[in-house]
């Protein structure tokens, strides 16, 4: 799952790059206020321990390796944050010392498997674990799961992210100039080695280290159980201010994302396998179609399931710009901001809502 | 690791790249592995792979031994992944497999010949930067691209930590062996496995615990100050204009 140098092209690293660098350092913030003198030797002791967990490759089916990542096992000790920077300081000594994933692509391997890979594995161990006590059975299974779920997601990123660069990257023959494989490739070759054999080790790991963890030191279980670590008291100051504060620097990321939503207008034509019934109609949509799927012509009619169902639904700002917007880049940028502010209200809702529930319970006592 | 041993060696020893200093080499090394990714035409990642081999020479470090340690590995791994390119990539047909019929295309072939060759080119101008830098140098010159202090040292730690669990680990593995009468079923096998990471986990934890009381009794109390006594010269940057001009040459090439 370490995709070297050479396999994605620059545009892809750059904004994997800038995807990833906003929450290193709300990471960097956090853990700092979190652990304070002890976050240099806890996190250098834990990242080596991810670096030798990564070492132990599996022959996969297909001629591809597969290993343990400890993606569940850092989040779950350590809590998302110092989690993210234990696995990409793990990361990055493994692609400039130990050639094991590239230098141009450190980010977007971070992005699979420092980021997006524990934020998961958090996710699903704190909602399968919710309210077990921090000896229950439960917990293995969570973590054994939440191992299992992230190191997919994180192999379906980098194969999405092999997957996409044929159809965006190729010479004037068609020769694909990074990873030369298509999505509905990369997708199966990367997925069947991981819902498999990579998968079940991470599951192996995961759920080993919990069991293990119950038996010898319970606080190291504690980062991921807010609930059973303490009183949270409401009315406490600082952990609201630390949260505002911390929290910028992600916030200017996602602002700098916005602004440069009208970079997409950049790319020609549609996203692939994005077409509409006009693209299969006009003589330059179906070129296009033609050039992006491999030389494949499009079928001749327009798909009959496709017709029926097109006018099924019209988004509120179709294509990204709406009829009474003159400047396309305008619109562009107007619609990200509406579907981003849109997502960030559904989530600031919810962990409202469950922040309302936990401290209603927290006062109503045991 | 057997790796990272020959680059502590190699590093100590005099030659061109060893001379540089080390914010200068990371940086030009860093812009011709970005200039490898970039370029869109064999003929300049061709020059460039030559590039490493001249550097590579006027290093002192062995041809023989960067192919059998860099360039085979590379060669297998990707080589396998851009085999099926061959055929798998539609367009022009530039010969057929006999018996099996299975037809090699032009542009499958340009493009396993792109992945080799930029991941060939690449690793071998990262493993030009650790063979002729010692780590400690290669972390201080990471401070030249803004990475921050208290990372240098997080990562500096780790690289030392990652020596010190390995030994730890195969001492664990050793004892197993010793003790054992005969062959372990599958499953005894995964359990055996899954212990070993988790006792190595409690001894890691155990150890920065050690190590932040030493940290603590030393005077640590979370500043970070690190030691930069490296002086740029004329020659190193001239050194820095001629990797410019090698990573503008490449592009323009194409």
């Amino acid at each position: 799952m370490h995709i070297p140098d050479g396999y994605l092209s620059p545009s892809t690293c750059a904004l994997a790059y800038a995807m990833v660098v906003p929450f290193w350092t709300v990471a960097l913030r956090r853990v700092k206020e979190l652990l304070q003198t002890r976050l240099v030797p806890l996190l250098a002791l834990v990242s080596a321990f991810s670096f030798l967990v990564m070492m132990l490759n599996l022959p996969l089916p297909g001629g591809t390796t597969g290993h343990a990542v400890g993606i569940a096992v850092a989040p779950i000790l350590l809590g998302p944050w110092a989690g993210m920077l234990a696995i990409s300081i793990a990361l990055f000594i493994q692609a400039l010392f130990f050639g094991d994933g590239g230098i141009t692509t450190f980010g977007a391997n971070c992005l699979n498997m420092a980021i997006a890979g524990p934020l998961v594995a958090y996710g699903v161990y704190r909602l399968l674990s919710f309210k077990a006590p921090l000896t229950a059975t439960r917990r293995v299974l969570a973590a054994g799961v939440a191992g299992y779920v992230a190191i997919n997601v994180a192999a379906l990123l980098a194969a999405i992210e092999l997957g996409i660069q044929p159809l965006l990257f190729h010479d004037g023959s068609g020769a694909p100039l990074y990873a030369p494989y298509p999505l509905q490739i990369a997708v199966p070759a990367m997925m069947a080695g991981h819902l498999t054999i990579a998968g079940f080790a991470e599951t192996l790991i995961s759920g080993g280290v919990v069991a293990y963890i119950q038996k010898t030191d319970l606080g190291f279980l504690r980062l991921s159980a807010p609930g059973t670590l303490r009183i949270i008291d409401p009315s406490e100051p600082s952990a609201p201010v630390v949260h505002q504060r911390t929290s910028r620097a992600l916030w200017a990321g996602i602002a700098v994302l916005l602004i440069a939503s009208p970079l997409g207008l950049l790319a020609g034509g549609a996203a692939w396998g994005e077409w509409g019934i006009v693209d299969f109609q006009s003589e330059a949509g179906r070129e296009q179609i033609t050039q992006a799927s491999g030389n494949v012509p499009p079928p001749a009619e327009v798909p009959q399931g496709m017709e029926r169902l097109a006018g099924f639904w019209i988004g509120p700002i179709p294509d990204y710009a709406p009829a009474f917007m003159r400047q396309e880049a305008f619109g562009y940028f107007l619609s990200a901001m509406v579907g981003t502010g849109l997502i960030l209200l559904a989530v600031l809702g919810l962990s409202s809502m469950l922040r309302r529930r936990q401290v209603r319970r927290l006062l109503r006592g045991p | 690791m057997e790796l990272s041993a020959h680059a502590e060696r190699r590093a100590a020893r005099a030659g061109f790249l060893q001379g540089l200093d080390p914010r200068i080499k990371t940086l030009g090394l860093l812009l011709l592995v970005l200039t490898a990714v970039l370029v869109k035409s064999p003929v300049p990642l061709v020059g460039l792979f030559g590039f490493a081999i001249l550097l590579a020479s006027g290093s002192h470090i062995g041809i023989v031994g960067l192919a059998r340690r860099v360039w085979l590995p590379v060669l297998l791994f990707t080589g396998m992944i851009a085999a099926p390119a061959l055929f798998l990539v539609p367009g022009d047909t530039l010969a057929t497999v006999p018996l099996l019929d299975w037809t090699i295309t032009r542009q499958g072939a340009r493009s396993a010949a792109f992945l080799i060759g930029r991941a060939e080119t690449t690793a071998s101008f990262a493993s030009l930067l650790v063979l002729t830098t010692p780590w400690p140098h290669v972390l201080k010159a990471l401070r030249s691209l803004r990475v921050p202090l208290v990372v240098i040292v997080i990562l500096g730690m780790t690289h030392r930590y990652i020596f010190v669990l390995l030994g730890t680990a195969v001492s664990m593995l050793e004892a197993q062996r010793s003790r054992l009468m005969g062959p372990l079923s599958g499953r005894e096998h995964r359990r055996l496995a899954a212990a070993s990471a988790v006792v190595l986990l409690d001894k890691a934890l155990h150890l920065s615990t050690e190590v932040h009381l030493a940290m603590i009794a030393r005077g640590y109390r979370g500043e970070v100050h690190l030691l930069d006594d490296f002086r740029t010269r004329l020659s190193d940057w001239i050194v820095l204009a001629g990797f410019l001009a090698v990573a503008a040459a490449a592009l323009g090439l194409q």
